[in-house]
């Protein structure tokens, strides 16, 4: 599976991404962790798991470091695919391989997780009226159709990866990123996936009054 | 009613003004920003030296006291600096960020798709 670069944002996941590379690695050889800044070992530790790691200078934010693995593996002309995946843990690595099975299989040019398609992630009412509401908004804005845009799972073939240019460095890349798919006319389809809510990735989650914010960075652009 | 020209002054300024700052930032948007300023700060001296001026300005487009109109310009004028300083910063934000991923990715170098075997590859350097 050379064709398939693995894109982890990690900022700060010190304790978690040593395992998390580890797992990725059960299923797919490329992977790339762009370490936005940390101030813990993140960097290192993903090294030491065998990721490649491309280090930022300074915290960008999700959205920056994001686009810096893009371009990455766009540097590696036999790329094919990317896969964006949370540092966190909290997704699953057969999610990830159903979703590059069914880009591979040409059923569309991106594949998005969503945790709203079946009952197996379980957000808390908060976070969920949260996520309906982004993805609302952005479903709105953007002319797409989708159950989840807030979720860090997704699978972009090549020609649409080379359009897509994330300029909303914080948490709004998300709605960005659907924008500009849906704006390159690409076919896309969503993937039913479990996002699993440890106790970690609740604490190093984001605060629902971070929603606001979002908002402001979109509407403000 | 008497306030409606200073409301109608007062909307026409801020659309106005966020419509300049929002299209071309080029010469002529710093220009039209400088002149500005320098009409501001001559109001300013003008109204130091004549504190009645306000009055007199307020009467014109129909507000009550001078102070009042000092506010509703002061309104403006705020609005418009947060407006420009947000765009600048973003701006900075932008150009510093392609910096900054040019550094990272300089740094890392190119990824070279693994020939034969990549998990032994990496597992001397992991190991040291």
């Amino acid at each position: 599976m050379n064709d398939t670069w693995v894109v982890i944002p990690v900022y700060n996941e010190e304790q978690v991404i040593g395992d998390v590379v580890a797992q990725v690695h059960t299923a797919f050889e490329q992977v790339v962790c762009v370490d936005d800044g940390s101030s813990d070992r993140s960097g290192d530790a993903a090294a030491r798991a065998g990721a490649r790691v491309v280090r930022h200078p300074i915290n960008l934010g999700q959205g920056a470091a994001l686009q810096t693995g893009f371009e990455y593996a766009l540097a590696d002309p036999s790329m094919k695919y990317v896969l964006t995946f949370d540092g966190d843990g909290q997704h699953q690595i057969a999610d990830a391989l159903g979703m590059v099975d069914r880009l591979r299989a040409g059923e569309a040019d991106v594949v998005f997780g969503s945790r709203f398609l079946d009952e197996r992630s379980k957000p808390t009412f908060g976070k969920k009226m949260v996520l309906r509401a982004a993805v609302g908004y952005t479903n709105i804005t953007t002319h797409t159709r989708l159950t989840d845009a807030h979720n860090g799972l997704r699978a972009i073939s090549r020609p649409v990866l080379e359009q897509i240019k994330i300029t909303q460095n914080r948490m709004a890349h998300a709605s960005e990123l659907v924008a500009q798919i849906g704006a390159a006319k690409a076919t896309y389809v969503e993937h039913p996936v479990h996002i699993l809510y440890s106790d970690y990735s609740k604490a190093k989650g984001q605060s629902l009054w971070n929603s606001i914010n979002i908002l402001a960075d979109l509407i403000l652009r | 009613m008497k306030i409606v020209l200073i409301q109608l002054v007062l909307i026409a300024v801020v659309i106005l003004t966020a419509v300049r700052l929002l299209r071309g930032r080029g010469a002529r948007t710093q220009a039209v920003r400088r002149l500005g300023l320098m009409l501001f700060a001559a109001l300013a001296v003008w109204s130091i030296l004549f504190p009645s001026v306000w009055n007199r300005i307020a009467k014109v487009v129909g507000v009550g006291r001078g102070t009042d109109m000092v506010l509703y310009a002061l309104v403006v004028a705020f609005l418009s600096f947060t407006l420009t300083t947000y765009l600048r910063f973003r701006d900075f934000e932008a150009r510093y960020t392609k910096l900054a991923r040019r550094l990272a990715l300089d740094e890392s170098g190119p990824p070279q798709p693994p020939q034969g075997v990549p998990a032994q590859q990496e597992q001397p350097h992991a190991g040291s």
